[in-house]
């Protein structure tokens, strides 16, 4: 029988490490992630998980000791938030590099300065660029499920990256929701044990990702590149393998909510597409044409889905919890991104919000959408990037 | 022993070298600093044979160290690790 719990969604977190059969954790606690590594280590003490708990003195340690880890074949797991992903930046160009599949949980938390322990997706949008592959999760299942989710994917040949499984803290991490925990067979036969592409061997010694001339350097990147192109076939086809065996599936690489025929569509990440669906509920029942797409994954984009979302609608308007200083949301550009090369391109606003852990309720994007229904009737955005409930 | 891919197919995913010596050439001509080993002075106590960051140290069969100019870039280490002073640097003109 599955398990049913009610938990949060960072203790959930430490549930499908467990699950997963991860080997080895090196962590760094930090607000609001550490309570995912705490459960790790009590289910490492207790003997539930049978795992090598690295404690170490910083986030570039931690993620380093991954690195060492999974290159020797094992199932690595960590878990971070902002100004720890932020200081394990550099190594994470070296997890992709070495094309370890190694996951990682960011518990999203805006960046200082100003100091700031709320939630906003700063942190792990600043590391757009690494190669590593990101999922953004709505709720405390889907954390549990992405991660299991994560490790199918990263892991096969095609593949081999990294990936970081986001949530954003307190509205998931601290919040106790139920979630089904599935029979823990069942999982192995879903998630069969990892076999690396390469392996460091004290018997069969050898260095890895060590210096390459120019001649090289490029082909190596677009390796990466092409493993990206592949996560973007793979994760469709594993989230509905995964949900006609355990019962959840989340629309691959874009959740799609009433979006058939609608006439303008509200994309977000995170959490605040569940508050979309009830904004599009309440505005159907006006009578109003309105859709909600969740942007599931960001690296790879899903472009070709997010084009495809402008073959009925007139209008996308994106919501972005993040500002990239001196442009707009990387949600906003990647979506224009995505329409660029097509005909009859619609109109799109990008709007800022929940900024910091500011709360951005079904009401605020109802408002949001019905401003930009305004400018969709009159043909004309008036304002490309709009900050919402910014004080006077 | 390496392999040189022709083709991108031909490459691994990322670059993985075996142990070989030399690979990058004789890098003992980087050297500015040449270290000199004073037998009646060493211990054979073996610490900078340790120390080495290269391997160019050999251990000969009475523990004392033989450097091999060949791969030594002149780092030093040995010199500052040795207990008793019995390895010095000097400038390669010398």
């Amino acid at each position: 029988m599955p398990q049913m719990i009610i938990d949060t969604a960072n203790h959930i977190a430490g549930y499908a490490a467990k699950a997963a059969r991860v080997k080895v954790v090196a962590a760094y606690p930090i607000t609001p992630q550490t309570t995912v590594v705490e459960k790790i280590a009590s289910f490492v003490e207790s003997g539930e998980m049978d795992a090598e708990y690295i404690r170490v003195e910083s986030e570039h340690s931690a993620m380093v000791a991954c690195v060492g880890a999974s290159a020797t074949g094992v199932r690595t797991f960590t878990a971070t938030s902002a100004h720890g992903l932020a200081l394990m930046h550099e190594a994470l160009h070296w997890a992709s590099g070495s094309r370890l599949p190694i996951v990682m949980a960011v518990v999203n938390r805006a960046m200082g300065a100003p100091w700031s322990i709320w939630p906003d997706l700063s942190d792990s949008l600043s590391q757009r660029d690494t190669g590593w592959i990101q999922f953004y999760c709505a709720d405390n299942q889907e954390v549990f499920d992405t991660i299991i989710q994560a490790y199918k994917l990263c892991e096969d040949e095609r593949v081999f990256l990294p990936a970081m499984v986001c949530l954003e803290g307190f509205i998931l991490s601290h919040t106790y929701a139920p979630a089904k925990i599935p029979e823990q067979e069942k999982i192995d036969d879903f998630l069969q044990p990892y076999k690396s592409g390469w392996i460091l061997d004290i018997d069969r010694p050898l260095s890895h990702s060590n210096l390459v001339s120019p001649e090289w350097y490029m082909e190596f990147r677009f390796m990466i590149q092409e493993a990206m192109e592949n996560a973007k076939k793979l994760i469709p086809e594993i989230d509905k393998e995964y949900g006609k065996r355990f019962g959840f599936e989340y629309g691959g690489l874009v959740e799609k909510y009433q979006c058939e025929d609608a006439d303008l569509i509200i994309l977000t990440m995170g959490t605040m597409a569940s508050d979309a669906k009830i904004a599009v509920n309440r505005m159907r029942k006006g009578g109003l044409k309105v859709g909600s797409a969740r942007v599931r994954v960001f690296r790879p984009f899903p472009v070709e889905e997010v084009g495809r979302l402008a073959e009925h609608a007139q209008m996308l308007v994106t919501i972005d919890r993040h500002v990239s200083f001196g442009m707009e949301g990387f949600l906003a550009t990647e979506t224009k991104a995505s329409l660029f090369n097509q005909k009859d391109l619609p109109l799109v606003a990008g709007f800022l919000a929940g900024l910091g852990g500011r709360d951005v309720t079904s009401e605020t994007i109802e408002k949001i959408a019905k401003k930009s229904l305004g400018w969709m009737r009159a043909g004309k955005v008036e304002k490309e990037t709009e900050w919402v409930d910014l004080k006077e | 022993m390496s392999v040189i891919p022709k083709t991108r197919k031909e490459m691994p995913l990322t670059p993985l070298s075996s142990p070989t010596v030399g690979a990058m050439g004789k890098t003992g001509s980087w050297r500015t600093f040449r270290p000199e080993v004073y037998y009646s002075k060493c211990t054979r106590c073996t610490l900078c044979w340790v120390y080495c960051p290269d391997a160019a140290i050999m251990r000969q069969e009475d523990d004392s160290p033989q450097i091999d100019y060949d791969y030594c870039k002149g780092c030093g280490i040995c010199a500052n690790e040795c207990p008793v002073k019995a390895i010095t640097m000097k400038r390669e003109e010398e």
